[in-house]
């Protein structure tokens, strides 16, 4: 592995405090009254996070195309998952029932 | 280990060797996201169900207790980065002092996980052993219970799975096995780590926040 490769302390350092901070907000903001949106808001934040975590502690940000595709992949297949539930439980109440 | 007993014959070189093993183990995480994302979305459908027996449920949780082991586990995802910053750069006693510091702050987390468990046990809201709860919705509450048992137990499952993980790599590291050409080991259990913060991460707000904003 070449020295260019390897990620400079500061740049962890700083996702950490970025982290530490946004789990701080996501907790208080959970007591704010935002009505149907505080779980959205408590989403964004996590996947902010996560995000985070998956392209700078993970590595993926500096590697190579192919493993993106790979880690996309498998957050992809997650999707397709909770997407092609959801459209039968969100669905199955929208007609009226005879 | 030198360079040269480190290169396997089916590869190469070792970029191509580390290459691999990284895919592998993020073929390995995606089938973990299956897992977990099995579970997320049962708990995504029964949410949409009853969503005020989850808000309810979540305003029985410790948000102070899980608001610090998020904490600790973003804690402990940094000074794995660091240790695998570390074994790139070869410095193998900082390794070691990383890799144990992080196991320390797993065992943060999962003593004060434990905690919680003995708190929700003397409040007797574990389902299928003491689960006691009256008011509107007993039964809603108690399966959210079930989820937060679950989800959170498979989570410290793999909290101590990492933790064997670990220590498996500091007496590997001890014994000289890593340099600053080969360090994959320590690198897959860096992302295997990673993966673990990543579920808590999206545990915490599903499990302890969706609620706390509605008066009790």
């Amino acid at each position: 592995m070449t020295p260019h490769e390897i990620i400079p302390k500061k740049t962890y350092f700083v996702i950490w405090i970025v982290l530490l901070i946004l789990t701080v907000t996501t907790a208080l903001v959970a007591y704010v009254d935002l009505g149907v949106f505080n779980i959205y808001v408590a989403l964004t934040i996590a996947i902010l996070k996560s995000l985070l975590v998956i392209l700078f502690f993970m590595h993926v940000k500096q590697s190579s195309n192919l493993m993106k595709v790979v880690v996309a992949a498998g957050f992809f297949w997650f999707g397709i998952m909770l997407t092609l539930t959801l459209t039968d439980y969100l669905s199955r109440y929208w007609l009226p029932v005879d | 280990m030198s360079e040269a007993t480190a290169l396997k014959h089916q590869f190469d070189d070792l970029e191509q060797q580390k290459e691999s093993s990284t895919m592998g183990m993020w073929i390995f995480l995606a089938t973990e996201i299956m897992f977990f994302g099995g579970m997320f979305t049962a708990y995504t459908m029964y949410r949409y169900l009853y969503p005020e027996a989850f808000g309810e449920a979540s305003r029985h949780m410790n948000v102070l207790v899980g608001t610090i082991n998020t904490a600790v586990l973003i804690c402990s995802s940094l000074t794995m980065a660091l240790g695998v910053r570390a074994a790139q750069l070869g410095e193998k006693r900082m390794v070691t002092r990383l890799l144990l510091a992080t196991m320390f702050l797993g065992l943060v987390f999962l003593a004060l996980k434990g905690y919680e468990y003995h708190e929700h046990w003397v409040d007797q809201m574990a389902p299928g052993f003491n689960y006691a709860m009256v008011g509107q919705h007993p039964r809603e509450i108690e399966l959210l219970f079930c989820f937060y048992f679950i989800m959170t137990g498979m989570h410290a499952l793999h909290m101590v799975i990492g933790e064997c993980l670990l220590t498996h790599l500091v007496i590997q590291n001890h014994r000289g096995d890593f340099s600053a050409g080969y360090y994959s080991p320590v690198d897959v259990v860096g992302l295997y780590w990673h993966f673990v913060d990543l579920v808590w991460i999206f545990l915490f707000p599903l499990l302890y926040l969706i609620g706390q904003h509605v008066e009790k």
